[in-house]
């Protein structure tokens, strides 16, 4: 006999207590939560978002469309990276006004090639203003889940308020499981010394979130 | 469970070694009461938090209760998303099925985050044997690696080691590893995990092969989901070019909407977060279409029973497998705050850890049939739960099961186990309270005698009494008994008229 037929036995005959009319899933559990916590208007629910976001130290700078392009290269300049790795899909106009080294996002780039590249531009999928929350969906936009992970330095653009929910159970209704996510909030961080956080042991050590509004 | 644990003395005799190392408790005491109050702060503010406590438990009950169906639907959408599922009855099958699939890729070196389930089964040591390494990346894990150590904390598994301590493993170790660490390491925690990130950087980029546990499967739609905070999950979870994931079969959900309950009570729960800051969800490979080559081109599933289903069969005993390893129960427990996590002798310390090892373990050896005495049952573990686990129950549950014998599970088929040996002075002691509560006269005369007595009493109980008050301070006697006091003033009524 198989170990999956051995296992399936004993978990049947474990519940064998169970009765056949046992509820059926769709009634056995209460969903009388919230779907949101308070009543927030759309500008307080991005607003909701920069505080959390800010709190567990994300760096959170807000602009317009017209000066995005400004702000990503401003914010390139300041922390003086030579490089920056581009996903496939992120709107040219955004890179426009800087002049660093692209590293396009390509299936064969190593993960020591990505280590010497110093930022990274994504979009995002969806960002979840109650916990400060960014969720990235591999969409072309945002690219492989490397990419958002080696180099040390992170700039995620939000669009408000398209992009923004209130909520964790509004978040996960917009997403597909199917594709590959991944929920940053804040930057890297660990309590395991005497439960004092320090951020930054092995994803990028400074996110930069930019709210950007008006497209 | 794992051989780190072999030989551990039973709880009283571990326990009692710990509540005197005074670092120990100094370093407990401060972390427990840091996240304590930290946790109800962030469970305050989600106002719903009863019903979403309620939900979990809810969503965990009809799991559990229909658990054959989840299992036979979660392996049929991993595989469909092109994951391989394999079926492991205990440790030593698990532990042979990664050690196969490791060999297959050729590799001698695997890069692994925090996984339970993985310590549960010893596979570091198992994968040792067989010549392949093992690094864990957690800053805790590494802490714990380091220091030949074992994990003392389900979240914070160096949670009894404190800066100073840390920083003398790291300056020690670390050049045994791999890259050693910084000349002039100081303690402060922002220096010691730039070291951590360092020394296993250059372990995570050569990786071919990542080891993983998962706090949740979805059954629906065959996801995994990894929660953490370093990155090292992301890490393991995204570089390496084979994934093998070992996952206790308790860990289904059934569809993608049950994780809006589990990612609002985890978080708060266990680290105090709103959120913590790295989750990872990924359903089988990414091969071909768009977003192809994005993580690991294989991925193993490998679903650990390893008396989960004894457990399963204990219908008072199976709510401890709702258990999503949050670490609450810990931080407010008096007991593990005092005797530490290693007293208990498992992966799974703390109140939890009391009742989930004896029943994945049985409750044959001295320190399984210890554990569920490591609590004085005052709740709160229960309290704070947010799965609702009524650990209290569970506990006094497994005592009469140790004391009286009765009906179990063990691999599978029905036993019946015999009372454990030296309860024979309990059950003496409680012979003896029973008559003598049944012969007034003879109860009055003995307590009258004991309290005029009182100055002669000995700190601890001579012939079979000494092991009971080898563990604890004996209750001082008063200088009369309640029930004369009662009778001279009329139940304090005489005291009032004064």
């Amino acid at each position: 006999m198989s170990s999956r037929d051995v296992i399936l036995g004993r978990v049947r005959r474990a519940i064998a207590d169970v009765r056949q009319d046992d509820t059926p899933y769709e009634q056995a559990v209460d969903r009388s939560y919230l779907r949101e916590h308070g009543a927030r208007s759309v500008a307080e629910t991005v607003d909701l978002l920069a505080e959390n976001l800010a709190d567990y130290r994300a760096l959170v700078h807000h602009c317009d469309a017209d000066g995005l392009a400004a702000t990503i290269a401003g914010l390139l300049a300041e922390r003086g990276s030579a490089s920056v790795v581009v996903p496939a899909g992120l709107d040219e106009a955004w890179l426009a006004a800087t002049e660093v080294t692209r590293v396009p996002d390509r299936l064969d780039n190593t993960p020591h090639e990505l280590d010497a590249v110093d930022s990274v531009v994504t979009a995002c999928a969806v960002a979840i203003a109650e916990t400060g929350t960014l969720v990235l969906d591999g969409s072309p936009d945002q690219g492989r889940r490397r990419i958002t992970l080696v180099p040390d330095h992170h700039i995620c653009v939000v669009r408000v308020p398209d992009q923004v929910v209130s909520s964790v159970p509004q978040a996960l209704e917009r997403l597909d499981p199917a594709r590959p996510l991944t929920w940053i909030s804040g930057p890297s961080a660990t309590s395991d010394i005497e439960l004092d956080r320090v951020e930054g042991v092995h994803g990028p050590r400074t996110l930069e979130v930019v709210l950007v509004s008006g497209e | 469970m794992s051989g780190t644990f072999v030989g551990m003395p039973a709880f009283p005799k571990a326990a009692h070694e710990a509540v005197h190392n005074a670092t120990l408790r100094g370093n407990l005491r401060h972390a427990t009461h840091t996240i304590r109050s930290k946790r109800a702060k962030a469970v305050a503010e989600v106002s719903d938090w009863a019903a979403l406590r309620e939900a979990g438990k809810q969503i965990k009950d009809h799991t559990l209760r229909h658990l054959d169906d989840y299992l036979v639907q979660l392996e049929e959408s991993v595989t469909a998303a092109g994951g391989i599922v394999h079926w492991a009855a205990d440790a030593d099958e698990a532990n042979r099925i990664v050690v196969e699939l490791v060999k297959m890729t050729g590799e001698t070196e695997v890069v692994k985050v925090k996984s339970m389930a993985t310590q549960e089964i010893g596979l570091n040591e198992a994968l040792e044997a067989e010549g392949i390494h093992a690094y864990e990346t957690d800053l805790a894990e590494l802490i714990v690696q380091l220091g030949k150590d074992r994990p003392s904390h389900i979240l914070v598994p160096a949670i009894h080691r404190n800066r100073g301590e840390i920083r003398d493993i790291f300056a020690r170790e670390m050049s045994e590893w791999g890259r050693p660490a910084p000349e002039g390491l100081t303690d402060t925690p922002a220096e010691l995990a730039e070291a951590a990130r360092l020394h296993l950087r250059e372990k995570f980029l050569r990786a071919k092969v990542g080891v993983s546990g998962a706090n949740f499967m979805v059954a629906e739609t065959g996801t995994l989901v990894v929660v953490e905070s370093e990155g090292n999950g992301r890490m393991c979870l995204t570089l390496p070019e084979t994934l093998i994931s070992v996952v206790g079969i308790e860990k289904i959900v059934p569809t993608w909407q049950d994780l809006e309950v589990f990612l609002q009570t985890l978080p708060r729960s266990s680290t105090a977060e709103r959120m913590n800051p790295y989750t990872s969800t990924w359903t089988g490979t990414r091969d071909g279409g768009a977003g192809e080559g994005d993580g690991p081109q294989t991925f193993h599933l490998v679903l650990l029973d390893n008396g989960r289903t004894d457990t399963l069969a204990d219908e008072v005993g199976r709510q401890a497998l709702r258990c999503i390893r949050c670490s609450a129960c810990l931080n407010v427990c008096p007991v593990y705050e005092r005797a530490g996590g290693h007293a208990y002798g498992s992966v799974y310390p703390g109140p939890i850890g009391a009742i989930l090892s004896p029943q994945l373990r049985g409750t044959g050896s001295e320190i399984d049939a210890s554990l569920p005495y490591a609590s004085t049952l005052c709740g709160a573990c229960y309290e704070v739960c947010p799965v609702a686990i009524d650990i209290p129950e569970v506990l006094v549950h497994l005592r009469e099961r140790v004391a009286e014998g009765g009906q179990a599970t063990r691999g599978g088929n029905r036993v019946v186990l015999k009372p454990a040996k030296g309860h024979a002075a309990e059950r003496a002691a409680m012979r003896a309270a029973r008559w003598a509560f049944s012969h007034p006269g003879a109860l009055r005369t003995g307590q009258r005698l004991a309290s005029r007595t009182r100055r002669f009493h000995p700190r601890t109980l001579p012939g079979p009494g000494r092991a009971w008050s080898e563990t604890r301070d004996l209750p001082a006697v008063p200088a009369e008994p309640f029930r004369d006091w009662w009778q001279r003033t009329q139940g304090g009524k005489e005291a009032e008229a004064k």
